[in-house]
């Protein structure tokens, strides 16, 4: 070894070259670290990403200032009752049909209900179903597609339950589970969930079958990891952009389901305010002008909450998919 | 092709069964009222049991589902208990079979030319105003909910445009707004479809090459960019005959078109059982059919398709 070397030195003597060159560098351990480490978090660059997207920072927080004043509206001082009827003192005639004014301020409906606090009480049944059903069929879609694509032997029965299913159009399926059962909540719910997984179940299964056979997995499953831990550590960490994107579209869906479903009369019985039984109480009187306020104020309110559902999903399902971290 | 055919519809048969078996069984679980309508209330206990047995609602399960599809295999779905009493269901519903299929394949004629285009227009003015203004559309149709933004097209369609607020069968006039809503949600999907799909597909290979060869752009896009976009276009129809049937039972009772969906609505809020249950029937079975169909078209487009194992999921 030396040999070489001293002859290599004894040349470049001979050449003339800086010598002071080609001594040793002294190893340094901090920049040593600095060069094989990288402060790439995921979550940071998604919600890098998120924010960089003007749109979506603006529907996020429309969608926050909204959500929040929902659910504090009827703890602020002055506000009426949804569901009581006001009546004239002087006349003791309802107040029906009142335009917007400084007393009423989304005027009142047909039987003399104050409709800024309808509003905002239905804004709270509709978000209730709209994140109850939401979060259920995010649920029962990982269970269901994680198993349809890990556990080969199920494939079949699962495919073939798919099929059934997805060969009846949505809107028929949900009047079906809806008319069989009692309206109501309840009844919402389970129909609405009954349909919706779907969806979310397909692309979960499809993803799996993609990544199931990959050589990190192979080499998990030979060194004897549960199909279980596979399932959860491996391969849902592949998902969240797609689980996430899907629970998003569920809302402003949900909420759309349940106008349809006042529509054809399966709805919440009209006790109970809804952005469902607004919109069909306003449809019912838009065709007189001076009225069209109750039609106008609940879908612009609804129409709000669903867009920035719709946008904000889209938006950080871009944002989490790790291909556009660069 | 023929034996992927044969397969297929094999599958879609038992799918069928499932299906016709799943939803009969079904609605014998719901209260019997519905056999009987108004008359109910005024029945006895002995009554309304001697005329279920007579109807043969007491049988086993298995006898009844025996006998409706011997019924069906005759073309019999039984008779109307509230709607029109005593009716037999195929006689009221034939009438309106053409109205449903009329507008349902007008709608999908519209929304695939007009998706199409549009969708074309904005992948070649990408970044540019038709771009923006189109996604605007897309966003909006796609989040705002059917029954609502429907509502706004039949009260400012009506009232801006003076065209008839109802449909009428002897005024053309009348048919435009019901068939435009009901492409509406169509050309969106269409439209931002194919976007993606020329934005991908411009910046291949062999589209560089047909360019560097010297054709000229209206032959690359026809022969070249379009040719491979019709196989993914097919695979999208069932989808869209789904969802037009979804928007149709909102649509045909919105404007009163006198066709099946509407009649659905109709008979819910009725609840005739056994005209929910025929209709609902029909309607699983167009989805079936036309998934099917939108199969058998793929297979015919791209012969790759044949030598992928029949079946498996979509």
């Amino acid at each position: 070894m030396k040999l070489p070397d001293m002859k290599a030195s004894a040349a470049a003597a001979d050449a003339g070259i800086d010598r002071a060159l080609f001594e040793f560098a002294g190893f340094d351990a901090e920049a040593g670290e600095r060069g094989g480490y990288s402060n790439y978090s995921y979550w940071r660059s998604t919600l890098r990403m998120f924010l960089a997207n003007k749109v979506a920072v603006f529907f996020l927080t429309l969608l926050g200032t909204l959500l929040l004043f929902t659910f504090i509206q009827p703890l602020l001082p002055g506000q009426r009752s949804p569901t009581t009827i006001f009546n004239d003192p002087a006349t003791g005639m309802q107040y029906r049909n009142l335009a917007p004014s400084g007393r009423f301020w989304f005027g009142t409906n047909s039987i003399g209900q104050d409709l800024w606090s309808r509003i905002w009480s239905g804004t709270r049944t509709s978000l209730l179903i709209g994140l109850s059903v939401g979060l259920a069929e995010m649920l029962i879609g990982i269970v269901f597609g994680a198993v349809w694509g890990y556990v080969r032997r199920l494939d079949r029965v699962m495919t073939e339950v798919y099929n059934v299913m997805d060969n009846i159009p949505t809107t028929v399926l949900l009047m079906l589970l809806a008319y069989i059962m009692k309206p109501g909540f309840r009844t919402m719910v389970l129909a609405m969930c009954a349909v919706g997984w779907l969806g979310l179940a397909r692309f979960v299964r499809n993803q799996i079958v993609i990544i199931r056979d990959r050589e990190y997995n192979l080499a998990s499953r030979c060194l004897g990891t549960p199909a279980r831990r596979i399932v959860t550590r491996n391969i849902l960490p592949y998902l969240v952009s797609v689980i996430m994107l899907q629970t998003a579209l569920s809302i402003p869906g949900t909420i759309g389901w349940e106008v349809f479903l006042t529509y054809i009369g399966l709805g919440l019985p009209v006790s109970i305010p809804s952005l469902g039984n607004l919109v069909n109480e306003g449809r019912m009187i838009m065709m007189a002008p001076e009225l069209r306020y109750q039609l106008l104020f609940p879908t612009v309110v609804l129409s709000l909450i669903t867009i920035s559902f719709y946008v904000l999903g889209n938006a950080f399902s871009d944002a989490s998919d790790p291909r556009n971290h660069v | 092709m023929f034996g992927y055919a044969v397969k297929r519809l094999l599958q879609s048969l038992f799918t069928l069964f499932i299906v016709v078996s799943l939803v009969f069984l079904l609605m014998r679980l719901l209260p019997v009222e519905g056999y009987f309508g108004d008359r109910f209330q005024k029945m006895s206990v002995g009554e309304v049991q001697a005329s279920l047995r007579k109807m043969g609602l007491l049988d086993p399960w298995y006898l009844q589902l025996g006998r409706f599809y011997a019924g069906v295999a005759r073309g019999d779905l039984g008779v109307s208990f509230i709607y029109r009493r005593d009716v037999p269901i195929t006689k009221i519903i034939a009438p309106r079979i053409p109205y449903s299929a009329g507008f349902g394949l007008v709608a999908i004629a519209i929304a695939m030319t007009a998706g199409l285009a549009m969708g074309v227009g904005m992948a070649r003015n990408k970044g540019k105003l038709q771009d923006r203004a189109g996604t605007v559309y897309i966003v909006f149709v796609n989040a705002v909910p059917l029954a609502v933004y429907l509502l706004f097209v039949q009260l400012y369609g009506s009232s801006l445009l003076h065209l008839p607020i109802l449909f009428d069968k002897y005024n053309i006039a009348s048919w435009i707004l019901p068939a435009v809503s009901m492409s509406l949600n169509g050309i969106a999907f269409y439209a931002m479809w194919i976007r993606r799909y020329m934005v991908d597909e411009l910046n291949k290979d062999y589209i560089k090459l047909a360019r560097a060869k010297g054709l000229p752009n209206r032959t690359v896009m026809v022969r070249h960019v379009m040719r491979n976009a019709y196989v993914p276009m097919a695979q999208y129809l069932p989808a869209a005959i789904l969802a037009t049937i979804g928007g149709s039972i909102y649509i045909e009772s919105l404007y009163s078109i006198p066709g099946m969906g509407g009649l659905l609505v109709d008979v819910i809020q009725r609840q005739d059982n056994a005209m929910v249950q025929a209709l609902v029937l029909i309607f699983s079975s167009v989805g079936i059919v036309g998934l099917f169909l939108g199969d058998l078209l793929m297979a015919l487009l791209d012969p790759r398709i044949k030598l992928a194992k029949g079946g498996g999921a979509r």
